[in-house]
């Protein structure tokens, strides 16, 4: 399981308010996918997935205040056919 | 990196533009700075709120006014001719990875710029922007995919200031200038441009 986490966004900057997921539980992601938008000051930064897999739980819904380090979701492997 | 004046042009139609370069830019070409003016447009970012509008979007789209929401930072604004917006499209892996200091060195190079003009504008923290004395005059949002920055900075040169007044810019009760309310005079849009431009060059070196 990947957890996709709040990336560093620079020096001072401890948290962001989750603003827009672009893709929903069970969707299959790519690892370049931009998967959400987090808000910090006068930035939106688009989040990529990180990992190839199956959104398997938002853990962070928009609105809601992450901090650095701090899960946004978690992807699971794609099921070996 | 190069400069691209792309003249009066439509919001979206830039904006399709700048996603066109940041795609670019991610894959390996050069970074860029295209500079504008809009038609009369409203933008709403991520951190909008509905009451920060102060007329009705009908009666705005009736005025042709449209208002739109986009995928950069900050509250709302307006663009105007007679302002110029300004998109670096730029990569900030090189630059550290801080969205902070991206965002104060756009705010140094109008800085900087108005002081060309000898206008003395600072900034005026907590709140990001550049100010001459209580009034703003330059607004920024940006928004950053694949660690590429696109959208960027509003500067008023000689908009019509009374446009503001269908908003709370940047949510926040303030009153907005531009060089020409605060000189007097008309200047020369090209002259400001190029010369922001190279501000801009020097500063992302």
């Amino acid at each position: 399981m990947h957890e996709l986490v709040l990336p560093q966004l620079g020096e001072g900057i401890e948290k962001a308010t989750v603003a827009v997921w672009h893709v929903r539980s069970g969707d299959i992601i790519k690892s370049q996918d931009d998967v959400v938008e987090v808000v910090t000051d006068k930035a939106t930064f688009y989040v990529p997935a990180g990992a190839e897999g199956r959104l398997q739980e938002i853990c962070a819904p928009a609105g809601a205040e992450v901090a650095v380090g701090q899960v946004l979701a978690r992807i699971s492997p794609l099921e070996k056919a | 990196m190069h400069a691209l004046d792309l003249g009066l042009i439509d919001f979206m139609q830039a904006y399709s533009l700048q996603k066109d370069c940041v795609r670019e830019v991610q894959e390996g070409a050069g970074e860029r700075i295209l500079s504008c003016e809009h038609p009369t447009v409203i933008t709403q970012g991520r951190s909008s709120r509905p009451e920060h509008l102060l007329v009705g979007i009908d009666q705005l789209r009736e005025q042709g006014i449209p208002v739109l929401n986009i995928d950069r930072g900050g509250d709302v604004t307006l663009h105007t001719p007679g302002q110029l917006v300004v998109y670096p499209i730029v990569d900030l892996r090189r630059r550290g990875r801080d969205l902070k200091v991206y965002i104060r060195l756009l705010e140094q190079a109008a800085i900087d710029l108005l002081r060309d003009l000898h206008i003395d504008a600072r900034r005026h923290p907590p709140h990001t922007g550049v100010w001459v004395n209580d009034r703003k005059i330059a607004s920024l949002g940006i928004g950053v995919s694949k660690w590429i920055a696109y959208h960027g900075i509003a500067l008023n040169i000689s908009p019509d200031l009374r446009l503001f007044s269908l908003i709370r810019p940047c949510g926040l009760d303030v009153r907005m200038t531009s060089v020409c309310d605060l000189t007097g005079v008309e200047m020369d849009v090209d002259w400001i441009k190029q010369t922001f431009t190279e501000h801009l060059f020097r500063l992302f070196k």
